[in-house]
C-alpha cells in the first residue's frame, strides 16, 4: 500500500513540473501544493499506523527531528538579504531549526543504537 | 525553468523518497536505526541543495547559525539522560515551532507583505499561529515535566470558551492580513494570540499526560513546517511537514488508546485532578511479606518468570541489576521475559529505551497484548516499580478511577511478587487490590538494593 502511494507521488506529472511560481498562476500552484500535501498526509498515516510500542519514543523524537525541515525555509530567509531584520530573523530560525534537526537525529540514533537482539547483545 | 531549477526539484524528490522510506524503516526495531539515518541523510541533501539554489547571498549568517545550533543540539543530544527523554523531545519540538514562526515573520518582513499572494499570506498567518502554539505549548509541557510548573491540571471557569474565542480572534486577524497585507500589527496580533494560546491549552492537562501533548504538538510542528513550505513554495517542506503532521497525529491516537482515553478526554478532561476516589469496598487489607532468600527460591525453581518494570525501576537506576537477576535465572534454565505496558515509563515506549540502555535485548521485551495470554502459564511475576498498570481494579471494578485502562493481567499468574518501598499508594494515588491477593507477596525496599540482595541470594542457592 505504502509503495503504491510513493509511486503515485513520484510519477505524478504535476509534481515533476511544478516549483515555486512555476506555472505563473498562483491558484494553480496552491492547488498543486494542496494536492501534494494531502497525498503526503496519507503516506504518513499509512507508514506509521502499525508501529510497535517499543519504538514510540524513538519514533516521536525521530519524526520531531524531521519536522526541523523548517531549516530549509530558515536558510532561504536568512540568505536572501544582508544583515537586515529578515536576515537576523532567519539567522535565529536557522539556529533553532538546527538544534531541532541535529539534536533530534543524534538523540534518536543514540536510543536506537541500544536496541539489540539477543544474539547481538551477547557478543 | 532552468536546468538548475529542474535538478533541484529532482533532488528534492530523492530527499522526499528517503524521508518516506526512512520513516517506514523506523517502525521496526531491526531497521529503525538505518531508517533514522536515512531521514538524516534526506535532511542533509535538502539543506545542501537549498544552499546551491535560491539566490543565497548571505552565507555568513547561515554558517554561523548552523554552527551554533549544531553545537547546542549535538551537546544536548550527547549529554541528556535517557530518563529525561520526554523533556528533551518537548524542548526540541518547541524550538522547531519557534523556527517556523521566525521563517514566516522573516519572509513577511522581507517582502513587506506586498509581494505575497493571498494564499501565501494565509499560510504566513497559519504558520505563525501553529508555530507559536507549538512553541509555548512545548515550553509549558517541558515545565510541567521538569516540575517547574505544577503538574496538576490548572483549570478556571470558561477556559475552553476563552480558548475558542482566542482561536477565532486569531483567524479573524489572519483574514485582516489578507485585506491589508501591509498592516504589521495584525501579524503581531496573530503571534501574540498564538503564544498565549499555547500556554492556555496545556495548562489544564495533567503532568502524566504530557507525552500525549508533546506528540500532538510534534504533529502541529509538522503542520507548521508544511505551512512554511506553502509560503515559500517549497515542496520538500510541504511533504516532510505533512508526513510528520500525520505520523504525529496517528502516534498520538495510538498512545491515547493505550491509556483507554480519547484525545478529547486528554485535552479537555483535566485528568489526574480527582485523586480522592473513595474505595468503599470491604476487602481484607492484609498482605504477605517476603525476604530476598524466599524470592530467590521461588524464582530460581520456576519455569517461567515475567518481569514487569515500571518507572520506579528507572528512578532507582536498577535496570542493570534487573538484567543481572535475569541472567542468573536464565543460567538456571528459567524462561525470563519482560512484560512492558504501553505507557510504562514517562512516555510511551520509554521503558523499552531504558531497558535497551542496560543491554536487555528487545526480543525479550513483550508488549502487553503479547504477554497477557501467557500469564496463566507463568509461575512468578516480579513487579518492579510498577503499580497502576497491574491493578486488577482497572479490569474488574467500575468504581475505580482507572477502570477500563488496559492492564497487564499479572494476577492470573501462579504467584506475584511486588517490589516496593512501602505500602503507600503509587503515582495516581490509587490503592492496588493486587497487594492483598492470596498469591501475592510484598518485597519491601529500594528497588536497586532489593534486587542486589536478590542477586546475592540467588548466587548462594
Amino acid at each position: 500500500m505504502t509503495s503504491l502511494w510513493i509511486n503515485f507521488m513520484l510519477l505524478s506529472p504535476d509534481m515533476a513540473g511544478a516549483t515555486q511560481a512555476a506555472t505563473g498562476d498562483p491558484i494553480k500552484d496552491l492547488l498543486v501544493n494542496l494536492f501534494v500535501f494531502l497525498l503526503a498526509c496519507f503516506v504518513g498515516f499509512e507508514v506509521i499506523s502499525k508501529v510497535p510500542n517499543t519504538l514510540h519514543t524513538p519514533l516521536m523524537s525521530g519524526s520531531n527531528a524531521i519536522s526541523g525541515i523548517t531549516l530549509v525555509g530558515a536558510l532561504v530567509v536568512a540568505g536572501h538579504t544582508y544583515f537586515d531584520l529578515p536576515a537576523w530573523l532567519g539567522f535565529v530560525a536557522v539556529v533553532m531549526a538546527t538544534i531541532n534537526v541535529i539534536g533530534g537525529f543524534m538523540v534518536t540514533d543514540r536510543m536506537l543504537e541500544m536496541f539489540k537482539k539477543k544474539d547481538e547483545g551477547k557478543k | 525553468m532552468s536546468i538548475l531549477e529542474i535538478s533541484v526539484e529532482l533532488i528534492y524528490m530523492v530527499a522526499i523518497a528517503l524521508f518516506v522510506v526512512g520513516l517506514k524503516r523506523m517502525t521496526s526495531p531491526a531497521t529503525a536505526r538505518s531508517g533514522n539515518q536515512m531521514a538524516a541523510l534526506a535532511m542533509l541533501i535538502g539543506v545542501a541543495v537549498t544552499l546551491l539554489d535560491r539566490n543565497i547571498l548571505n552565507f555568513e549568517l547561515i554558517i554561523a547559525g548552523i554552527v551554533v545550533g549544531g553545537l547546542i543540539g549535538g551537546v544536548a543530544a550527547k549529554k541528556v539522560e535517557m530518563t529525561s527523554m520526554p523533556e528533551m523531545v518537548a524542548i526540541f519540538n518547541g524550538v522547531g515551532g519557534l523556527s517556523s514562526v521566525l521563517v514566516a515573520l522573516g519572509e513577511y518582513y522581507r517582502t513587506g507583505g506586498v509581494g505575497l499572494t493571498n494564499d501565501a499570506l494565509v499560510t504566513v498567518g497559519l504558520s505563525i499561529l501553529i508555530g507559536g502554539v507549538t512553541f509555548t505549548g512545548s515550553i509549558m509541557a517541558f515545565g510541567k515535566l521538569k516540575g517547574l510548573v505544577s503538574g496538576n491540571p490548572i483549570t478556571f471557569p470558561l477556559q475552553t470558551a476563552l480558548n475558542g474565542v482566542l482561536l477565532l480572534a486569531s483567524i479573524a486577524a489572519t483574514v485582516m492580513i489578507i485585506v491589508d497585507p501591509t498592516n504589521e500589527m495584525m501579524f503581531l496580533t496573530v503571534l501574540g494570540i498564538a503564544l498565549v494560546l499555547g500556554v492556555l491549552v496545556v495548562l489544564p492537562i495533567g503532568g502524566a499526560d504530557m507525552p500525549v501533548v508533546i506528540s500532538l504538538l510534534n504533529s502541529y510542528s509538522g503542520v507548521a513546517a508544511s505551512m512554511a513550505g506553502f509560503v515559500l513554495g517549497n515542496k520538500l517542506l510541504i511533504v516532510a511537514g505533512a508526513l510528520v503532521g500525520s505520523a504525529g497525529l496517528i502516534l498520538t491516537i495510538i498512545m491515547c488508546k493505550a491509556m483507554n482515553r480519547s484525545l478529547t478526554n486528554v485535552l479537555f478532561g483535566a485528568f489526574g485532578g480527582d485523586k480522592n476516589a473513595v474505595d468503599n469496598r470491604d476487602i481484607d487489607k492484609s498482605y504477605r511479606e517476603m525476604m530476598a532468600e524466599d524470592v530467590a527460591i521461588l524464582t530460581a525453581y520456576a519455569q517461567r518468570v515475567v518481569i514487569v518494570p515500571g518507572y520506579g525501576l528507572a528512578v532507582a537506576q536498577a535496570q542493570h541489576v534487573v538484567r543481572e537477576v535475569a541472567d542468573i535465572l536464565e543460567a538456571k534454565g528459567v524462561d525470563v521475559r519482560y512484560g512492558i505496558h504501553p505507557v510504562a515509563g514517562r512516555m510511551p515506549g520509554h521503558m523499552n529505551v531504558l531497558l535497551a540502555e542496560a543491554n536487555i535485548p528487545y526480543n525479550q521485551l513483550y508488549d502487553m497484548d503479547d504477554i497477557n495470554p501467557d500469564f496463566e502459564k507463568t509461575d512468578v511475576v516480579l513487579i518492579i516499580g510498577a503499580n497502576d498498570v497491574v491493578n486488577p481494579d482497572a479490569r474488574e471494578n467500575p468504581a475505580s478511577p482507572i477502570y477500563g485502562m488496559p492492564i497487564l493481567n499479572v494476577d492470573y499468574a501462579k504467584a506475584t511478587i511486588v517490589l516496593k518501598r512501602s505500602m503507600n499508594p503509587g503515582f495516581a494515588g490509587i490503592d492496588n487490590v493486587l497487594f492483598y491477593k492470596q498469591n501475592n507477596y510484598m518485597y519491601f525496599g529500594d528497588a536497586k538494593k532489593s534486587l542486589q540482595n536478590l542477586v546475592t541470594a540467588l548466587k548462594e542457592l
